[in-house]
């Protein structure tokens, strides 16, 4: 194995019109993306738009239609999985059964004849604190242990791309929370550009310098998780990221810096730097935690906006209370109350208004066709499988 | 052991339906007792018999009857007399396994990774010849060479045969009647074993710097190793112990230990040194089994 990893000039990897085509159905669809050195990167969405095919032509696992994966200056694209300086941690996590531990992390390293391997392998199985585990077998280790094996068996090769395919999916909560920071700590120390496929938003927010949404084989937005989260571009990463109260609403243009907009009859304004379409059909949206509740419209500070409704739920959840709240036109708002302790309950089935400061707000262009999306909103992808 | 089939849980429980739990704790011996009862009579029992025949005094006869003796010296007198047949008989069936391991490795293989929707009908092609008596096919092969056949008119067309020179009748035709009648034994368990194998396995080597042979050589060969084990055990065992093949497709040149047997029970009526044969191939068989076994690690046959 020549030519490979170490001595090479890494730069950042670039996805160039990428596509992949399985018969009919395009996974990957003309997808042009930089990712920069030394990132963690992830690409968020739910099953079946593309991301795990994406990650796959990365590898070498599956080869693109059309389109380029560029390292630097080199299109690897055409390479042979085993002569890219890219490694994966799979999803199964494919550890070799009739290895032992330690085999499994030096097998890399073996084929491509750099020895000895014992330091390195330990100074790794220590890193994810599995000193004296490397004379096991997979099967004797749990499935977090397992998942690290995966890890260091990638990463002991130091190449210049480290792809996971939703490495943390057959976890349970708890070590996966503990494994997201983990993660996060070993990208930082050793340098990588991790690439991290996930269909959960929680994660790819926790972990990811930039977050790709992809939706039906394109990305919808690409930014830092709370850029994406406080303005997102489209209604599906309104609601696949978080969720968002979405008002099918018409603008009327912009007067004094805002737009004006009327949804179900009422006026409403939100900023322009908010706005990402100022006439025509459009959704009106603010975040669940965004709105408050109060009894009456006359205890909603000024400049604030609120509708009035009718609470038609109270899900306690601990830290915050969730509140469905029946709009006059029918339209569900919901509503995220912190347990400040300040703010008293409100009941079930008494009338109340929600209230947002505009700046909150944001508008998001909407086809005529659409139907208000708060109605059919997609729940939480959390535990989907891909 | 496919007796007990018969017994199985579809017959009803010979117990009646208000049986107490003492004759409920002995049903399942009750179930075994057939097919045990079946061993003991038919191999066991004539197994004592053949190991106490191999004793026999080897001067009387069968008219005469034999005089137990406990002649030990019947298996050195066989050893010597046929240790090339023993040899040859090894010798072949290990010549075939490797030609057998050549051509049904690849085989199966491809019908387990590469065959999709052509699986099931591929399997069946390998096991279709078993349909037919293996003496039948046996014989075919014995057309299929035969002097005058095609087969050696072509070869000795292209010069990879002397003018004079013949396939019948040489070792070459014994072995590869050896490798043709067992084949399917090798192939069926390495079809398992490999049809289970995970190909992320192999994605995740290939992830790994493992070019495709290496990556065989690393993960597919040794995750195959199980099948591999149990397929040569079943092609060798009956292998060494075969006459068809010797028999028909050779001449006494190529006899291995079983036209030794068959000729000293059917023809010799040497009933003593039959038997010390017979008995000395199942001990050599098993010190061979069980020591590859130990060797190949016990933790292959899973």
């Amino acid at each position: 194995m020549t030519g490979m990893a170490r001595d090479t000039p890494t730069g950042d990897l670039r996805l160039a019109n990428l596509t992949r085509r399985f018969g009919t159905l395009t996974a990957v669809d003309d997808l042009s993306l930089t990712i920069a050195q030394g990132s963690f990167f992830a690409l968020l969405g739910a099953s079946g738009c593309g991301k795990t095919t994406t990650l796959r032509m990365i590898a070498g696992l599956d080869e693109p239609t059309s389109g380029q994966v560029l390292l630097g200056d080199r299109d690897i694209g055409r390479l042979r999985p085993y002569q890219r300086p890219v490694n994966t941690v799979f999803q199964s996590y494919a550890l070799f059964p009739h290895l032992t531990v330690f085999e499994n992390v030096a097998f890399g390293l073996r084929r491509r004849g750099i020895r000895p391997v014992d330091a390195e392998v330990n100074r790794m199985l220590s890193l994810v604190q599995l000193d004296g585990y490397g004379p096991r077998r997979p099967a004797q280790l749990s499935g977090g242990q397992q998942q690290r094996v995966a890890l260091i068996r990638a990463l002991v090769n130091r190449p210049q791309v480290l792809l996971l395919d939703e490495p943390l999916g057959a976890l349970d909560l708890t070590l996966r929370r503990q494994m997201q920071i983990e993660l996060k700590r070993i990208q930082t120390e050793v340098g990588i550009t991790f690439v991290h496929v996930t269909h959960d938003q929680e994660e790819a927010m926790t972990m990811a310098d930039t977050v790709a949404v992809m939706n039906a084989g394109g990305i919808e937005q690409l930014g830092a998780p709370a850029d994406i989260y406080e303005f997102p571009a489209t209604a599906f990463v309104a609601n696949f990221l978080g969720r968002s109260n979405l008002l099918a609403a018409e603008a009327g243009g912009t007067s004094g810096g805002d737009v004006a907009v009327t949804a179900h009859g009422t006026r409403f304004s939100v900023p322009a730097g908010r706005s990402r379409a100022d006439h025509g059909p459009v959704h009106l949206g603010v975040r669940p935690e965004k709105l408050n509740l109060v009894g009456s419209a006359d205890q909603v500070p000024v400049g604030h906006q609120h509708v009035t409704g009718v609470v038609t739920d109270a899900s306690y959840l601990g830290v915050s209370t969730q509140y469905l709240l029946r709009t006059g036109w029918g339209t569900e708002l919901s509503v995220f109350a912190a347990n400040t302790g300040t703010s008293a309950r409100v009941a079930v089935g008494s009338e109340a208004v929600a209230y947002w400061d505009p700046r909150h707000a944001f508008l998001l262009p909407r086809d005529a066709v659409d139907t208000d999306p708060t109605a059919s909103a997609p729940n939480e992808p959390v535990g989907a499988s891909s | 052991m496919t007796l007990l089939a018969p017994t199985g849980p579809g017959q009803p429980p010979p117990a009646p339906p208000a049986a107490r739990s003492g004759s409920r704790r002995l049903l399942p011996y009750l179930l075994v007792l057939p097919g045990v009862a079946w061993l003991l009579v038919f191999f066991g029992v004539p197994l004592g018999q053949l190991a106490a025949a191999s004793l026999y005094d080897p001067s009387g006869s069968l008219s005469t009857g034999y005089a137990m003796t406990w002649a030990v010296g019947n298996y050195a007198d066989v050893l010597q007399a046929y240790w090339p047949q023993f040899l040859r008989s090894f010798g072949y069936a290990a010549l075939a396994l490797l030609l057998a391991l050549l051509l049904g490795y690849p085989l199966a293989y491809a019908i387990a990774q590469k065959a999709g929707r052509w699986k099931n009908l591929l399997l069946v092609c390998v096991v279709a010849p078993m349909f037919t008596s293996f003496l039948v096919r046996t014989l075919a092969w014995k057309t299929i060479l035969s002097d005058n056949g095609v087969l050696v008119g072509l070869l000795r067309d292209v010069h990879l045969l002397a003018p004079d020179g013949r396939l019948l009748a040489t070792p070459f035709a014994v072995v590869l009647g050896l490798t043709y009648t067992f084949l399917p034994f090798l192939v069926l368990p390495l079809y398992a074993s490999l049809e289970r194998l995970d190909r992320r396995l192999l994605e995740a080597a290939s992830d790994l710097y493992a070019s495709p042979v290496r990556a065989f050589r690393r993960v597919t060969l040794p995750l195959s190793m199980p099948g591999l084990v149990a397929g040569a055990l079943l092609f060798f065992i009956p292998a060494s112990g075969d006459y068809i093949n010797a028999e028909l497709l050779g001449t006494p040149n190529e006899y291995m230990v079983g036209n030794v047997v068959d000729s000293a029970f059917l023809v010799r009526l040497d009933y003593p040194q039959g038997a010390a044969l017979s008995v000395l191939l199942m001990v050599a068989i098993l010190a061979m089994v069980f020591g590859w076994l130990r060797g190949a690690g016990t933790e292959a046959v899973r």
